[in-house]
């Protein structure tokens, strides 16, 4: 069974249309890459799948169960309560396009806090293990830093050891590097690589075509709110088949 | 002018002060308490995304802002017993402690407000993402955050309210200006006596911004923490 299912999500935010009908299925232990320009959606519908955003029409399901909503008797989706949503979210990583570490805390604390205060795990226990995923990440002498005494890529780094310490099944990057000087990017694809190599379920909004041509098992290619071509990475890469892709395609080359 | 300068010594080093300016501070210490909470409970409000909530926060802040301290004061100790047929009548000092506390909640209200706005939005959506509930990721991370922008001026509006005591000499609260009003009718001394309420007025504001400075250096302590996320827009 797939870990991630999207089924015909339809979502609308000031007055336009944003995701239009997209259906997609991750399966466990894959490393999905989202591309298209920017307004494509591919955001949105990452920022969906964690119940970040409402959807309008249409359900995700992670693991087998909605994010954010509960099936009404009639059948109908309606809200789910904050605390089923928080509890669905603690096992769904995110990792931002700015970071988003907690600024009055430091690496340490900021990779501690969501075990102890979300999962009851004893602080020590917390400790200890925020202390090897921060070594894991390469940062273990970094730990008492506050975020803005690192770099953007250690920073980046961190936001992602604080999301491992959760053990989720799922992480969700969006533009994990966008926001990085061109020198810091490589440190945190480093990161992602060994995370996808070790087997964890990855969902990757990102314009590194390197990174999708290697890391990949499939790439997806969006365009208003669609999902015009999804391959895997040498094929879409290669031989791309829709129209939107080439043109796509063609500008990242131009670009590069 | 003829500065009658044995008077104001006698005033100045007499007990007769002492216990009004307890009560200054007292008035000042639980009138700020209630502002407090009711500037976090107006902040929540104005916040919220329950529509009557926010239209709540937003009369209470237009009212109490528009309308002068003074009115209110003598609003809740004269107008409140004749409006409630005597049900509630309360003695001056806890009147005038309401009205102070109740027209200060309006101004809290809105600087808690900009210091919770302050904190990148980012903020919240991380700790949402991690698993935390709304009331988890304003405690532990909004707040925290927030409570660096909010200490500054509240600090201002603590000393800013031992000043405004001094209106409650309107309804006879025996406090620092009001037990001077009674002093200069008797003997009308009117320099000498001023001198010393301004005296015990200078002298408690100076130990409330001592303790402002002290509370402000302790936030600062682990000064790497001061700074604060800035939202994303402004980096681009």
């Amino acid at each position: 069974m797939a870990l991630v299912e999207i089924e015909n999500v339809h979502k609308r935010l000031g007055g336009s249309d944003i995701l239009r009908g997209i259906s997609l299925k991750v399966d466990a232990g894959e490393v999905v890459c989202l591309l298209g320009a920017s307004g494509s959606g591919k955001t949105t519908l990452l920022r969906c799948i964690n119940h970040l955003e409402t959807i309008d029409q249409g359900e995700i399901k992670v693991a087998g169960e909605l994010v954010g909503y509960a099936r009404g008797a009639d059948g109908k989706l309606r809200a789910e309560r904050d605390r089923l949503t928080a509890a669905k979210r603690a096992r769904i990583g995110m990792v931002f396009q700015r970071f988003n570490l907690f600024a009055h805390l430091t690496a340490l604390e900021n990779v501690t806090e969501a075990p102890v205060q979300v999962l009851g795990m004893s602080p020590d226990a917390a400790r200890r293990r925020a202390l090897d995923l921060l070594a894991s990440v390469g940062l273990e002498k970094k730990a008492e830093l506050y975020p803005h005494e690192l770099s953007g890529g250690q920073q980046q780094r961190v936001a992602i050891a604080r999301a491992l310490a959760m053990e989720p099944r799922l992480m969700l990057f969006d533009e994990p590097t966008s926001a990085l000087d061109p020198e810091l990017v490589g440190e945190v694809l480093e990161t992602m690589r060994r995370l996808a190599d070790g087997g964890m379920t990855m969902i990757v909004v990102t314009h590194e075509m390197s990174f999708a041509r290697e890391v990949a098992d499939r790439v997806v290619m969006m365009a208003d709110g669609q999902v015009v071509e999804a391959a895997p990475p040498e094929q879409l890469f290669s031989a791309p088949a829709h129209p939107r892709t080439q043109a796509f395609l063609a500008r990242i080359l131009a670009a590069n | 002018m003829v500065f009658d300068s044995k008077a104001f010594f006698d005033i100045l080093f007499s007990t007769m002060f002492i216990m009004p300016a307890l009560t200054t501070l007292g008035i000042t210490m639980v009138a700020m308490a209630l502002a407090i909470l009711l500037g976090f409970g107006g902040a929540m409000a104005a916040l919220s995304g329950v529509r009557p909530l926010r239209w709540l926060a937003h009369c209470y802040l237009g009212f109490f802002r528009g309308v002068p301290v003074l009115v209110q004061i003598v609003f809740w100790y004269n107008a409140i017993p004749v409006l409630t047929g005597n049900a509630i009548n309360l003695p001056a000092l806890i009147a005038g402690t309401i009205a102070l506390g109740l027209n200060e909640g309006a101004y809290m209200t809105e600087i808690i407000r900009s210091g919770l706005i302050a904190v990148d939005p980012g903020q919240r959506e991380a700790a949402r993402a991690l698993g935390m509930t709304r009331p988890q990721a304003m405690r532990r991370i909004v707040m925290p955050q927030a409570l660096r922008i909010i200490v500054p001026p509240t600090g201002n509006q603590f000393i800013a309210m031992l000043k405004t005591t001094s209106l409650l000499f309107a309804i006879a609260v025996p406090e620092i200006f009001s037990t001077g009003t009674n002093i200069y009718s008797q003997n009308f001394k009117y320099f000498e006596v001023l001198a010393v309420v301004s005296i015990w007025y200078l002298a408690l504001t100076a130990l409330l911004t001592t303790v402002q400075k002290a509370v402000e250096r302790r936030l600062g302590a682990r000064k790497n923490t001061r700074r604060l996320a800035i939202p994303a827009g402004e980096h681009g």
